[in-house]
């Protein structure tokens, strides 16, 4: 059968059982809604905070990006999972003891203000749309390659799915849901990668066929490390970019992954504050399975590709290669007219005066684009067609999961803090449920309006909302667990003020809009405050509004005794309201 | 509320401990002394890098695991636990 085929098959059976489980598990009122009713098993809940975190930016992405980045890439890899070392210790518990709905609840509870809810508000719909825009647009992409239809016509049937299990389900259908969601994602993403680290290495396990040995016995990563230095790119295991960058981005990202509200909020479905601690701990298990074989799916297909493409003929090349320039995310541009595709790195000057010009190498011929290397991969591995088929649905499941938390985020922010909490606090269950699904509705739409019209800066907006995470959300909720002298004041100020120079420094270095647009933005790396790209800007962001609350609080009266006790009160696990069991 | 105070001094002990070893995994081994790693080989992996793309991770989920052990039967001790 053929791939596409194939595809249709397997398309078909997850999106129907993605559709019985939302019908199955109708919700009946707000709290189910929201929280899917608060009893959701650890396990349970850690699969579907897996399936809710891991985007098509981590399925199909992240791996090519580790490719072409080497050691680099590990600020992704350290930077994803070793924010959940921090929610599990610093967050979950706590949030959970509270016990409401929302994270703009905790903070506008917490700092007795409705002007930090509605902060934190402004932040969670902003952090949330950047992010759902990116998920459509996944679907779009995956529809396109496999199902050949358009990628509008894939934008709207992925709208209408996720439209139907969140509007109707809410947090309980998303859940149940997002188990499903990630065994097809994770099966999707192993089973390519066991069979290429099999194929290259004789070992079944990826993560150990990535320090194994080739076949004649030399090691993948030395083997690919050589390839490297032949073709003038950097070496794989080390790294480019500064020390301090590094350090910067993955602080950064471990900050915004720890206050991502629909990360959080996973951490009011569960009974017992236990519970919270232990589903932390289950969903970067599940987490870490496709993290850790990432990084070794990046390594077998660098080499693969190398081995491919280097100095062959362009006539020679298989079909995948064929089908992929259709889709414009690979090209080849015969400089020399030798009809060999060189692929390497031009801007290398040793490496050019010493090989490439004495052998009338005429620049780098083969444009790749790295989103494309996951499902390539199979086809580049000459795997057979219903795995290439399987890592289409698992992009999918993994673009939908994510979109369905996200919009839920969405809704809940509007329908509960906006509309319950500030302008109309008699609202019964009923209607607010109500509004709850209107605003689902919406915001399914306007996620649908950016996947079809994706404004040109996704992957900048992408550091914003990430950045935006660390520096308003972050330090907040911290303070509010940790610091009991923490006030109002000096909450308010500090996110206001991170949220603020955070997007500064993004307009200014990732737009360049004060110094005359995007053309500017390669001259003003020089300008960059510390050395620090926009992406780690998150890491001064959050220092600076941590600094600037305690010393505002400190100046200012403390809290009143009522949210003193409240501090004491979530501290000690003790009392949390139980939940209800399904 | 002494006692309240002392379980509240424990689990913070406890964080700063977990928080030092999450600390030197990623940002120790993985980034500040990833060249110094790198010199010493295990299998195909030069050190220095297994720990920025693999070690890290086992490790983070090892310490939230440790975490949930020493804080359930800490909530125990000092009665503190739901049910």
């Amino acid at each position: 059968m053929s791939i596409q085929v194939w595809t249709y098959i397997l398309v078909a059976i997850t999106f129907a059982m993605y559709i019985g489980i939302a019908i199955w598990s109708r919700a009946g009122s707000t709290k189910d809604f929201y929280v899917a009713g608060g009893g959701v098993h650890p396990v349970v809940n850690g699969l579907a905070t897996a399936a809710d975190w891991m985007s098509a930016a981590s399925f199909i992405s992240m791996a090519g990006i580790i490719s072409f980045a080497g050691y680099d890439g590990a600020v992704y890899l350290m930077g994803w999972t070793g924010g959940y070392v921090l929610l599990a210790l610093l967050l979950a518990p706590y949030l959970r003891k509270f016990g409401k709905f929302t994270v703009p609840d905790f903070i506008g509870d917490r700092y007795y203000s409705n002007v930090a809810r509605t902060v934190a508000v402004v932040c969670a719909l902003i952090v949330s749309f950047t992010y759902v825009a990116g998920q459509m647009r996944g679907v779009g992409v995956v529809f396109s390659r496999f199902l050949e239809v358009s990628i509008n016509s894939g934008v709207l049937i992925g709208m209408g799915i996720v439209f139907f299990y969140a509007v109707l389900g809410g947090m309980k259908g998303i859940t149940y849901t997002q188990v499903v969601q990630y065994c097809v994602l994770i099966f999707a993403f192993m089973v390519p990668a066991i069979f290429i680290s099999i194929q290259m290495t004789n070992n079944p396990i990826p993560q150990l066929g990535f320090g194994g040995q080739l076949e004649g016995g030399s090691y993948l990563l030395d083997k690919l490390n050589g390839l490297h230095e032949q073709l003038g790119f950097a070496s794989y295991t080390s790294g480019q970019k500064s020390k301090l960058d590094v350090f910067a981005i993955t602080l950064a990202l471990m900050a915004g992954t720890a206050g991502l509200p629909h990360v959080i909020v996973r951490f009011f479905t569960v009974p017992k504050v236990r519970d919270a601690r232990k589903s932390a701990g289950y969903a970067l298990l599940f987490i870490a399975i496709l993290y850790t074989t990432a990084p070794a799916i990046a390594a077998f297909a660098r080499t693969n590709l190398i081995n491919t493409v280097n100095n062959q003929p362009y006539s020679e090349m298989p079909a995948w290669f064929s089908n992929w320039e259709k889709t414009g995310l690979l090209s080849f541009n015969d400089k020399n007219n030798d009809g060999r595709i060189q692929y390497y790195d031009d801007s290398n000057m040793e490496f050019n005066n010493k090989y490439a010009i004495p052998n009338n190498w005429q620049g780098n011929e083969l444009k790749i684009d790295r989103d494309i290397m996951v499902l390539a991969n199979p086809e580049i591995a000459k795997l057979p067609n219903w795995v290439v088929a399987l890592v289409a649905a698992g992009g999918l499941a993994a673009a939908l999961s994510t979109a369905a938390g996200l919009l839920l985020v969405i809704s809940s922010s509007i329908s509960h803090d906006l509309l319950k909490k500030q302008f109309k606090p008699n609202m019964t269950d009923k209607e607010e449920l109500l509004y709850a699904r209107i605003s689902a509705a919406v915001a399914v739409g306007v996620a649908g309006y950016f996947g079809i019209n994706p404004p040109d800066f996704v992957a900048a907006v992408v550091a914003l909302a990430f950045g935006l995470a660390a520096a308003s959300f972050f330090p907040a909720i911290i303070l509010g667990v940790f610091d009991k002298r923490m006030n109002k004041e000096g909450a308010i100020s500090g996110m206001v003020v991170g949220i603020c120079i955070m997007t500064f420094y993004i307009l200014k270095f990732k737009f360049g809009i004060f110094d005359g647009g995007k053309e500017a933005i390669a001259g003003l790396k020089s300008d960059w405050w510390f050395g620090i790209s926009p992406e780690g800007f998150g890491m001064i962001a959050m220092l600076i509004n941590f600094v600037i609350s305690v010393v505002v609080s400190r100046l200012t009266e403390a809290p009143p005794p009522d949210v003193q006790s409240l501090v004491e009160d979530i501290r000690i696990p003790k009392g949390s309201k139980a939940g209800v069991v399904h | 509320m002494s006692r309240s105070k002392e379980y509240w001094r424990r689990n913070i002990r406890y964080l700063m401990i977990l928080l030092l070893i999450w600390f030197l995994v990623s940002y120790g081994a993985g980034i500040i002394f990833v060249d110094q790693l790198n010199t010493i080989k295990i299998g195909g992996f030069p050190l220095g890098f297994w720990f920025a793309q693999q070690g890290a991770i086992y490790i983070f989920v090892i310490l939230i695991f440790v975490y949930v052990r020493l804080m359930n039967s800490l909530d125990v001790e000092f009665e503190v636990n739901e049910d």
